[in-house]
């Protein structure tokens, strides 16, 4: 290779090196002189600054590394080959352990230099508390990085071509989620460094809630899009269009994005009324910790197994170590100082918050039992040697009774009042949407038959939630009350704040009425096809026209094409392929999905089996609302942060309203 | 982190295409609801966390087809169950049983629910005659948690 690009790697290494002294220096510096006024805030966002730029150089190096196919790292060598396409090379980089650290390290510095830029009007002692808490967390893991995963190791001399990165993953969805995820995951890391400068400064108010919520909704945002698309992944990728399946890695993901959907409800209460306010902290200091979990607890192997975990200990008991470091100082100064924080707040049962409350219990208690539900087959195992396994059917049971009742609540809550609600006036304003959605269960349930005992239950329950997030913008427009451009008017008048309510409250009855309608309504067909033949399922005629082998650019694939007919009558062609690719040798299965309306027809060509091949075709009513749903909340979220009580550094209007009720 | 489940996925099955094949389908619908039933709530012993209606491994299609065997021979759904568990351990129940060594599992969730709901309670009554913070609420809301 060219010796520009070595040069590169090795100043990547450096960067990183450099990178982990300046978090370390700024970290010290931070925790020392936090109270020294403008002039250390400012050395720290320099500090903060400078770790991103000198890690974004690192992450280069690695890029350009595995973009030119430098083999001469080892990194490289292992996870790429000259001929993938373009994208799966950059994606090579974080579809690995030491590679996905650098990822992890670049996004917690991206957020870092973000607060150093937008934190201006924060006061100086907080910032620089929330700054040596960041670098604290850079330096950790920097140093992680840099002494038991080091990217940058070389290999001399250099092989002439890499081992390619697992089929598996070279894909785009799979080149855009860990990204997306990450972003999720490590945004907390801000709620945390408020969290831990709260504590540690004993100050914690109204503003402080303030500027929290944006970087919680930002990462919650984040961690909404990078679960939905994993799951479509899975749904795609892995071939017989399962879409959760309650996995330990899965949950690892799930956990933080249910805490920092609690964190984002209770720090609304604490922004409005003044309350909450240790609960908010602590929720704060948990979403991160489950994020970190979710990272590195997968990471080490220990929850896949004790056993993969014991097959490289070093690395995963140093993990190990840095998050019971973390998590547990920051638990240790939470017990010591959180009494010390002045309380606030009296409230009645039935208002906004009591509302908010009950929300935050369900979360909460969903995030335990999730947790209990993951860990407790290794705790078992660990303690007395007993194996058992905690998988999809007892989480659907767990999880599904508590998810219930808080759906059932939620539309009730942003009809409420602050403070002290009527409850009688709110159902009255629910009316309209319980009965649309009694009615639209029973059209539903008649006309595609009730398949399962729990789907009408479910299916009222999405209905409840979609229409009764509506009615709270009906309400508040006037909508049939006063003229109707009137209304118009009231209605793009409102908050946008009251827009994403409303829309993310709808995104969630979206989903839920997806899961239930696939999971109610799907039908599954397994046969054996010769080209020429034809199958038939839920209306849907499937001819298969065509098979033959097509070489890829790093695989070959054999190709079946078919013809499939909907009821109405349209035609379209599906193209089903299975891949073996070269370098490894490994086969995947691509299957053809067909969108019609909201459902989709999904189409696997399998193994050839006596002269003739395996065809499995399943018709998944309405799944495609499962991920609307969560873009819809995602959406929701990105519309609150343009609202401009939002933006960091407008601390006066949110204030005023504090004493207002909500109508 | 999805990728590590592809790689564990990848490792664990030859190919990973879906499980079921045409040959191994009961004639008789009935039956063969049953069988996906009970198959959909076994674990694939030597993949990650799959049913082995879901995996291709080899060992995923014996279990299938002896599950659909017992039950061609007249075995209840249940017996089909505890013969497996007898074979292979309660390991091999993705829905675990209760019995003593689950059952601190299955009390975790309602548990947690109603300490939550006995402390706000608890609270709610204190807050209307003194005047306090919420400083327990969020001590128990913890201790819920924990």
């Amino acid at each position: 290779m060219a010796a520009g690009d070595t040069v590169s790697i090795e100043l990547g290494h450096f960067a990183l090196i450099l990178a982990f002294a300046i978090a370390a220096i700024s970290t010290v510096g931070g925790y020392v002189y936090w109270r020294s006024g403008q002039r250390i805030a400012l050395v720290l966002s320099q500090g903060a600054v400078l770790q991103f730029v000198l890690v974004a150089v690192a992450f280069a190096a690695l890029i350009q590394a595995f973009v030119t196919s430098d083999f001469s790292l080892l990194l490289a060598v292992n996870n790429s080959h000259s001929l993938k396409p373009l994208l799966f090379k950059i994606s090579g980089v974080w579809g690995n352990h030491e590679g996905s650290l650098v990822l992890w390290i670049f996004i917690l510095v991206s957020f870092g230099a973000m607060v150093a830029a937008f934190g201006r009007r924060l006061p100086d002692d907080l910032l620089s508390l929330v700054l040596a808490t960041q670098s604290m967390l850079t330096a950790a893991f920097t140093g992680f990085t840099l002494f038991t995963s080091n990217p940058f190791e070389r290999v001399f001399p250099a092989p002439l071509q890499g081992n390619d990165l697992n089929p598996v993953l070279q894909d785009v969805g799979l080149a855009i989620h860990p990204p997306l995820l990450y972003a999720g995951y490590v945004g907390f890391s801000i709620c945390f460094s408020f969290a831990i400068a709260a504590l540690i400064s004993g100050r914690i108010d109204q503003a402080w809630a303030r500027w929290v919520r944006p970087w919680a909704m930002l990462s919650w945002i984040f961690l909404t899009m990078g679960i939905a698309m994993g799951s479509y992944w899975a749904y795609y990728e892995l071939g017989w269009g399962g879409w959760w399946f309650w996995d330990p890695v899965e949950n690892a993901s799930f956990m933080p994005w249910l805490a920092g959907t609690a964190l984002l409800h209770s720090a609304l209460v604490m922004e409005k009324r003044n309350a909450l306010k240790i609960w908010t902290i602590f929720l704060s200091i948990i979403t991160f910790s489950l994020s970190l979990l979710g990272t590195f607890l997968v990471r080490s192997g220990i929850l896949t197994s004790v056993h993969t975990f014991a097959s490289d200990p070093t690395r995963g008991m140093v993990i190990l170590a840095l998050l019971a470091l973390v998590i547990g100082g920051a638990f240790a100064l939470f017990a010591f100082r959180a009494s010390s924080l002045r309380q606030g707040g009296l409230f009645a049962p039935v208002s906004r918050e009591g509302a908010l409350i009950l929300n935050n219990l369900f979360l909460a208690t969903a995030v335990g039992a999730v947790l209990v539900g993951t860990l407790y087959p290794l705790l078992l195992d660990a303690l007395t040697g007993t194996t058992i396994s905690v998988g999809a059917p007892f989480f659907n049971l767990t999880f599904g009774a508590l998810m219930a009742p808080l759906l059932l609540v939620l539309p009730f809550g942003p009809l409420l009042a602050w403070k002290r609600a009527d409850v009688v006036g709110a159902a009255q304003r629910l009316i309209g949407a319980a009965a649309l959605a009694i009615f639209a269960t029973i059209l539903i349930s008649a006309l595609g038959g009730v398949s399962i005992s729990l789907a009408p239950l479910g299916l009222l329950l999405g209905f409840w939630v979609a229409f009764g997030a509506i009615a709270e913008l009906v309400e508040r427009s006037k909508l049939g009350r006063i003229p109707l451009g009137e209304s118009m008017r009231r209605l793009f008048g409102l908050p946008r704040t009251t827009w994403s309510t409303a829309l993310a409250h709808f995104g969630m009855g979206v989903t839920v009425l997806g899961i239930v309608a696939t999971t109610a309504w799907e039908t599954e067909l397994v046969t054996t096809l010769n080209p020429g033949e034809t199958a038939e399922l839920s209306g849907y005629t499937i001819a298969f026209d065509d098979f033959q082998q097509v070489p890829g650019p790093n695989y070959l694939s054999d190709e079946g094409r078919f013809t499939v007919t909907a009821p109405g009558g349209s035609t379209r062609e599906m193209m089903a392929d299975r891949r073996t690719y070269v370098a490894s040798g490994m086969p995947t299965t691509e299957a053809a999905i067909e969108t019609y309306g909201f459902s989709q027809l999904y189409l696997q060509l399998g193994e050839p089996l006596d002269n003739t091949h395996v065809v499995r075709i399943w018709h998944k009513p309405y799944i495609t609302l499962i991920w609307l749903g969560a873009i819809l909340m995602a959406l929701a979220g990105m519309i609150s942060l343009t609202d401009r009580k939002h933006r960091v550094g407008a601390p006066q209007r949110a204030r005023k309203t504090v004493a207002s009720p909500a109508e | 982190m999805t990728w590590l489940r592809a790689l564990l996925l990848v490792l664990c099955l030859v190919s990973p295409v879906a499980a079921l094949s045409p040959d191994e389908v009961l004639p008789d619908p009935v039956l063969e609801q049953r069988a996906r039933d009970i198959s959909s709530g076994l674990r694939c012993l030597v993949c990650q966390n799959q049913s082995i209606d879901d995996s291709d491994a080899d060992l995923a299609k014996d279990l299938r087809l002896l599950v659909r065997d017992r039950l061609v021979k007249g075995d209840s759904d249940e017996a089909v169950r505890q013969f497996l568990v007898d074979r292979y351990g309660e390991y091999v129940l993705l829905n675990p049983r209760l019995n003593n060594h689950t059952v601190l599992l299955w009390i975790a969730a309602p548990g947690l629910l109603l300490v939550g709901l006995g402390t706000l309670f608890v609270l709610g009554r204190k807050r209307r005659t003194v005047t306090a913070g919420l400083s327990d609420d969020e001590q128990a809301a913890l201790d819920e948690l924990k």
